[in-house]
């Protein structure tokens, strides 16, 4: 079971600390998503990316406006970091069973570990992995309460391309074989379209939705040459929505397909 | 391993040379109050096998443990809540202040006068006088938490319980030994100093009676007991402990 999100978010402001003055982090951001979904949310940094899934996780919950989940009883939120936050002093496989609900059959994680290359360090503490290596116990670990939504926050942004590349096809590898909804930040505009279903575009702070483009060649035909064109068009996408005052998002592209699965 | 072995060899011959030097100095002086290490350790056996040496270190270690339990388990939840709660710190940080700079002597003294000369009294005012450190050092621990992880394990819905158990207390456990470990130290001197002033056993009540006879060779055999007591403490259970909690930083 996954489930659709409805996000009717009014405002979110940070208020005044000693020398800052208040931020307005997202103002007025209507958006919908599907079930079974990939959802990029694409923008530059600080236009409040990370504070919306904050919102959507139920770590936030000092703003105004909803979020409404289709789904019939509380989603299940796998989140995967910006940065690991993987507690150093539990080994790897701790880590996961941590997160697993009452009653959930601890096998699950030995599996998870095994699909994510890491069988052979789930007796490790943190402290000994590689950057790669705790991503893909992050992603382990957003996987193993078997979730109905999957929040990731640019998770990758600290490996070199290549390894980045090889975590990309994994996440695309265990979404296929356990179907979520996934809404996944990036101002990365190659990997946005690379993963996405739909790209949503942010404006610059105070964040809110002022484009959408839905990618219309199915994930796995997608080449070189489209994802470099396909990302040349976000990229000027953004620039001519920054110019829009509109209220209601401009769209690209064909009518939205209501759900999709992959 | 062999590391560890020379290291014990190392202690163990400059232990043997502090007692060298002892018995030297006291051979030099030939005073009955500078007594030797031999007899000194001599006294030391035969109080232990004949005297009341076992009963009086007895009675002050049960002061101990229950001072020190009594201020680590309050102090932790009062630190702790005062790290979580700025109302709370904002209210009690003047009074914290004002218990640290409070000399144990003068809390020994009013609670003798106010509760009597009675083992209430005593293990009251030893734990009163570590209290405020405890406070501090969890305070501490509590502000530096880690939010990242606090906002992972609400995201992930774990729930109160394990997040105390996993997220919240490793964090808290360096703290927590720094506090026990400082904690120790000073209550293991503050005991003496209260049974000294009103108590009719343990080794301060001891000391003092020593003190007034001029008995210098029981004195030092009684401190030494108790010395040997507190680091066995030290090595065999707090040492351990924290190379335990603490084994995944290596």
């Amino acid at each position: 079971m996954t489930t659709g999100i409805t996000l009717d978010i009014d405002e979110k402001r940070y208020p005044a600390e000693a020398g800052h003055h208040a931020v307005i982090a997202i103002r007025r951001l209507h958006a919908a998503i599907s079930p079974n979904e990939f959802c990029v949310l694409f923008g530059p940094s600080g236009c409040g990316k990370s504070t919306l899934l904050n919102i959507i996780a139920g770590i936030d919950r000092d703003y105004s406006g909803t979020v409404r989940f289709a789904a019939d009883s509380v989603p299940r939120i796998g989140y995967v970091f910006q940065s690991p936050r993987l507690l150093p002093w539990r080994t790897v496989r701790q880590n996961l069973e941590l997160v697993l609900p009452r009653g959930a059959d601890p096998p699950i994680v030995d599996g998870l570990l095994a699909e994510v290359g890491l069988a052979d360090t789930a007796e490790f503490y943190p402290s000994r992995l590689s950057g790669g290596m705790a991503r893909r116990a992050t992603l382990a670990r957003a996987f193993a309460i078997d979730p109905h939504l999957l929040l990731l926050d640019e998770p990758f942004v600290s490996l070199d391309a290549a390894a980045a590349d090889r975590l990309r096809g994994l996440l695309l590898r265990l979404v296929a074989a356990r179907p979520a909804t996934v809404l996944f930040v990036t101002h990365d505009a190659a990997e946005a379209v690379t993963l996405a279903d739909r790209v949503l575009m942010f404006s610059p702070s105070p964040g809110r939705i002022v484009a959408e483009m839905p990618i219309p060649i199915p994930r796995e035909q997608r080449r070189d040459q489209d994802i470099d064109r396909l990302s040349g068009e976000l990229a000027k996408l953004g620039q001519s929505s920054v110019r829009v005052v509109a209220d209601s998002p401009i769209s690209l592209g064909g009518p939205r397909r209501e759900s999709r699965r992959f | 391993m062999a590391r560890f072995s020379a290291a014990v060899a190392a202690r163990a011959i400059s232990l043997m040379l502090l007692l060298a030097v002892w018995e030297a100095a006291a051979w030099l002086i030939q005073s009955r109050l500078f007594p030797g290490a031999a007899g000194v350790l001599q006294t030391l056996f035969y109080e232990i096998v004949d005297g009341d040496l076992l009963h009086h270190l007895g009675a002050t270690l049960m002061r101990v443990v229950i001072a020190f339990a009594a201020a680590m388990v309050a102090g932790s939840a009062i630190g702790i809540a005062m790290g979580l709660l700025r109302s709370l710190d904002a209210l009690f940080d003047s009074w914290i202040v004002l218990f640290l700079n409070l000399p144990a002597l003068v809390i020994a003294v009013l609670l003798y006068v106010w509760l009597g000369l009675t083992d209430t009294a005593a293990i009251t005012a030893v734990a009163l006088s570590k209290f405020p450190a405890v406070v501090i050092t969890m305070r501490e621990g509590t502000r530096a938490l880690d939010r990242d992880l606090a906002a992972m394990a609400r995201s992930f819905r774990i729930g109160p319980w394990r997040t105390l158990r996993h997220v919240i207390l490793p964090q808290l456990s360096p703290y927590f030994l720094v506090a026990a470990r400082s904690g120790l130290a000073l209550i293991w001197k503050i005991v003496l100093v209260v049974e000294l002033l009103g108590r009719p056993d343990g080794i301060g009540y001891e000391i003092q009676v020593f003190f007034q006879l001029f008995d210098i060779r029981r004195l030092i055999a009684y401190a030494l007991a108790f010395v040997a007591v507190v680091l066995a403490i030290e090595w065999c259970v707090l040492l351990p402990l924290e190379r335990h909690l603490l084994r995944w930083r290596a």
